[in-house]
């Protein structure tokens, strides 16, 4: 990985020096998680650690679980990245679970189609993996249909959590979600959303730009590093600001008002 | 002078702004146009909005229209959009919450208009008139929509005349679905129907042969007996979403916010591909009336929150996001760019960027 390519994402992100030996995958055993609205959406986050972990390790693996876009939409992205996700495909470094028309039964009938049989799948592919593949992380790419799909009961949504940010622990794999902050501005049922924050240990704010639309930025965001020096004895939070640009091969990070 | 015309049409197609060109109608399919990154685009109905979403509505994008309570704004988008459908001879789904009756929707549809001795007439005022070159690029917009529909039916998009309804012979031997939700206790049975019909236009690979419109209008009214089952209509409005990607099919769907809890509009909003709002603007707003200028020819406003983003991550972002409504010659619906003036500006020097646009604002001082 040539140290051009790197941009600030990269950096907070902690993708300075990966891919060698001492530090395979900076995500280890990390919460990602990713909050958008409705002005900017924050899915390029998910599409640049998508690409990040490919280019990483070769012991790396990802298992995508899709709520709102299909394999065809990922692929067309990420191909523009510089990544074919279909040969990582075939090759068993990603696991695509087509969830978009994933529903949970109604209420009353037993749950075993429901988020129980994600979980099922969700440990299934973990389980196989551990075989070969060291370094694995888990996607959701919109949390909000999952809590749609399983009938607004955010409980089972926040189980469903639950167990996999304890895979993450167990097996030191990433856990990278994608969430909508501003459903839950109103105050209405933020359990969710609240205790995901708090379980995260990287949280990505995107927002658009206080000042309006613009060409050259088209939002904003605040990373926020919960545990970076803990190894230090100091827990810390580390908050880091800066602009964006999304590209089709890229996105453009800068601080405000540095953009040549 | 026609030629005349056709190359001033053409290089101020150059000048504009910096975009791909998009123009190519597929032969076999003249409803259809290809858009960037593998996609397929599909008229509005309207020649001005298709203009601003670079090329119309994306095949298997989810369109979600937020109504406005005081006013019908959202049939106008809904009646150009079917009848654009019925023009192309496409097959269509209308389902309305609204109404007991959803085949009288298919009496109001308007009729496309033929707009040739407009487009005549637009020529030799240009030629008349001499134009100052800062304003130009004003007057370039109606004429290149005069310019696309001078073929009657069988083009991309056509201009509708909403004083005439659409004649007998679009109905005839056409795959019309109307569908009343009116009564039914939850949404299982329009969803089927519209999992029927979506497996008409499903996507295979090769060639298109049709594409199919779903407009679904009024969808979470209080006249629904399930318009308290709020997850109900959020899995519905998500499992259509699911089923139009992998079809040939636009799904337009209104909805009227204020009967809905914040979160869950919201949430449908997070759903759409393309979001879109229709605003009525009061009658008697005199303040609004001097800061805009052609204030009386508006019927409403529509802004564009969303632009679908189909097999790519880069974000559309459009110069303006609000345009008024308007009806030329009482007739043909065209979206005007529109120059939004502090309305509520607390600051003076706020009036530089407002008189730009409204050119009005010298005519007198006004206090806020």
């Amino acid at each position: 990985m040539e140290q051009k390519d790197l941009n600030l994402l990269d950096a907070v992100l902690g993708f300075q020096s990966y891919g060698n030996k001492a530090n395979p995958w900076p995500l280890c055993g990390r919460f990602v998680l990713v909050e958008d609205c409705v002005d900017t959406s924050a899915a390029f986050v998910l599409h640049h650690i998508l690409k990040r972990c490919f280019s990483s390790h070769s012991s790396s693996a990802v298992l995508f679980l899709a709520f709102s876009h299909p394999f065809s939409h990922y692929d067309r992205i990420l191909r523009k990245l510089g990544c074919n996700l279909a040969a990582q495909r075939d090759n068993g470094r990603f696991y695509f679970l087509d969830m978009l028309m994933f529903q949970c039964p109604d209420e009353g009938k037993p749950n075993h189609d429901g988020l129980a049989s994600v979980f099922e799948k969700i440990e299934k592919v973990v389980k196989a993996l551990r075989q070969d593949k060291k370094f694995f992380s888990i996607m959701i790419d919109d949390i909000s249909f999952l809590e749609v799909a399983a009938n607004g009961s955010s409980n089972d949504v926040l189980d469903l959590l639950h167990y996999c940010h304890m895979l993450t622990s167990e097996y030191g794999c990433a856990f990278i979600v994608l969430g909508h902050k501003d459903i839950y501005l109103n105050g209405e049922r933020p359990a969710l959303i609240l205790e995901m924050e708090y379980l995260a240990d990287i949280l990505v704010k995107a927002e658009p730009l206080a000042t309006g639309l613009a060409k050259d930025v088209h939002g904003q965001l605040m990373v926020l590093d919960k545990d970076m020096q803990r190894e230090q004895g100091i827990s810390a939070i580390k908050i880091h600001n800066f602009h964006f640009k999304i590209k089709e091969n890229g996105v453009e990070c800068f601080y405000p008002g540095t953009k040549v | 002078m026609l030629c005349l015309y056709a190359e001033m049409a053409t290089t101020r197609a150059r000048v504009s702004s910096f975009s791909r060109n998009l123009s190519t109608v597929t032969p076999q399919n003249p409803g259809l146009k290809h858009g960037p990154n593998g996609t397929m685009f599909m008229s509005s109905g309207i020649p001005d909005l298709d203009k601003i979403l670079g090329g119309g509505f994306s095949l298997g994008s989810l369109v979600m229209v937020v109504e406005d309570v005081e006013a019908p704004h959202h049939m106008l988008l809904l009646r150009n959009f079917m009848s654009q459908g019925l023009v192309h001879r496409q097959p269509l789904l209308y389902a309305s919450a609204a109404s007991r009756d959803p085949k009288g929707f298919l009496g109001t549809l308007p009729s496309p208009g033929s707009s040739k001795e407009d487009k005549s007439r637009e020529v030799s005022n240009e030629k008349d008139l001499r134009i100052a070159w800062q304003y130009k690029k004003y007057f370039g917009e109606p004429q290149l929509n005069a310019n696309t529909n001078n073929d009657g039916q069988h083009d991309y998009c056509n201009d509708f005349d909403l004083r005439k309804p659409l004649d007998r012979q679009f109905f005839s031997g056409m795959n019309v679905d109307c569908v009343s939700i009116h009564d039914s206790p939850n949404l299982a049975a329009l969803q089927d129907r519209c999992a029927g019909f979506l497996a008409q236009v499903s996507r295979n690979e090769g060639s298109i042969s049709s594409a199919g419109r779903i407009a679904i209008q009024s969808f979470c009214s209080p006249q629904c007996k399930y318009s308290n089952m709020e997850w109900h209509m959020l899995s519905f409005i998500k499992s259509l979403k699911g089923m139009v990607r992998s079809s040939n099919a636009v799904v337009v769907v209104t909805f009227p916010p204020s009967l809905l809890s914040p979160s869950c509009s919201k949430r449908l909003q997070h759903m759409a591909d393309t979001l879109l709002s229709v605003k009525a603007i009061p009658d008697e707003d005199k303040e609004l009336a001097k800061l805009l200028t052609g204030y009386q020819d508006m019927i409403g406003l529509l802004s564009v929150q969303k632009v679908a983003r189909l097999n790519t991550q880069v974000p559309v972002i459009l110069e303006a996001t609000t345009f008024s409504i308007k009806l030329q010659k009482r007739r043909f619906l065209v979206l005007e760019c529109l120059n939004q003036a502090p309305v509520d500006g607390s600051s003076g020097n706020s009036y530089g960027t407002s008189s730009g646009c409204s050119g009005s604002t010298t005519a007198g001082p006004l206090d806020f």
